[in-house]
């Protein structure tokens, strides 16, 4: 249903799979899915022996740069989802201006993300921080876990970022057009993984105590 | 070539501003949620509850901003059996855990 017509209907030269394109960025997305999926199941078993400890240690966290963030990455998912719209409509101006909100959404994700570490630094929490090294045992396991999940993830919404704006690039140069957007929706794919894991990264550091 | 781009939009299923602006509306409302149910003492429910709600927004984007809803069957069942794979690793592992 999905199969773009283009190359299947007899116009000779245009070859392209679309179809196997998607699939290719959605395999992609699997192997990512299981980075995270691994971390994840590492944050339930020691929250499970740890109870307590991961409860003290989420209320360090500021719940409102969380919430901030949260409907920052919600709302650039939805700017990058209308984009493929714009496209497939033929509104290559608008579909830059989604394109380029969603990149500034991303840049706002990030900055907030650096005052919340420099905060955390700033009160001697950082991984092996002599402050850090003195609390029990869960709450070193649960900083752990949130420096490097929160870290991976950023890295992610930089690589991301940078995708969506080679992505920008194309549209420019007609390289995706109305009639062929598939880099475009493969970029949009990555963007919106971005946003689950971070769907579920939020209620587990940030709310559960 | 005007006549290959009609049968093209024909084949592709192309999702309009409102309906996504209406996920996103569910999507803030959910976040909301899911932060005021966290300041009321739930005890052990809240993880339950936040997981919960965390899923029905993760379904919400895969189905609609992630064309889910309209791709072909074999994308769905790929991304139901990464999700099994991953529940099968959760439940092995605590059924170790659980039990030493």
């Amino acid at each position: 249903m999905t199969t773009t017509a283009v190359g299947v209907h007899g116009e000779g030269h245009v070859h392209r799979d679309d179809y196997g394109s998607k699939m290719g960025m959605w395999l992609f997305l699997f192997t990512e899915l299981i980075l995270f999926g691994g971390m994840f199941v590492i944050y339930a078993v020691y929250r499970y022996a740890h109870q307590a400890e991961f409860e003290l240690g989420s209320k360090e966290l500021d719940t409102l740069v969380g919430t901030i963030n949260t409907m920052v990455l919600l709302t650039s998912s939805l700017t990058v989802a209308m984009s493929i719209t714009a496209i497939q409509r033929g509104n290559k101006k608008f579909s830059l201006l989604l394109i380029g909100i969603t990149i500034v959404l991303a840049v706002v994700f990030l900055i907030n993300k650096y005052f919340e570490w420099s905060h955390k630094f700033s009160v001697g929490l950082y991984p092996q921080s002599p402050e850090l090294l003195n609390k029990p045992q869960g709450e070193i396991l649960y900083f752990g876990l949130y420096f490097v999940m929160t870290g991976l993830h950023a890295l992610h919404v930089i690589i991301g970022a940078i995708v969506l704006a080679v992505m920008m690039h194309f549209i420019r140069q007609d390289v995706i057009t109305k009639d062929s957007y598939v880099r475009l929706e493969a970029g949009a794919l990555y963007w919106h993984l971005v946003d689950i894991i971070w769907i579920f990264l939020f209620p587990l550091f940030y709310l559960i105590h | 070539m005007s006549d290959h781009s009609e049968q093209h939009a024909g084949a592709t299923h192309i999702v309009g501003y409102g309906q996504y602006i209406l996920i996103w509306a569910g999507l803030m409302g959910l976040t909301g949620a899911t932060v005021a149910l966290s300041g009321i003492e739930l005890g052990r429910w809240i993880v339950v509850t936040a997981l919960v709600i965390a899923s029905v927004k993760s379904l919400l984007v895969l189905s609609i901003f992630m064309h889910l809803r309209f791709e072909d069957r074999t994308f769905r069942l790929f991304v139901a059996v990464s999700g099994l794979v991953l529940l099968i690793f959760l439940v092995l592992i605590f059924s170790d855990y659980a039990f030493r």
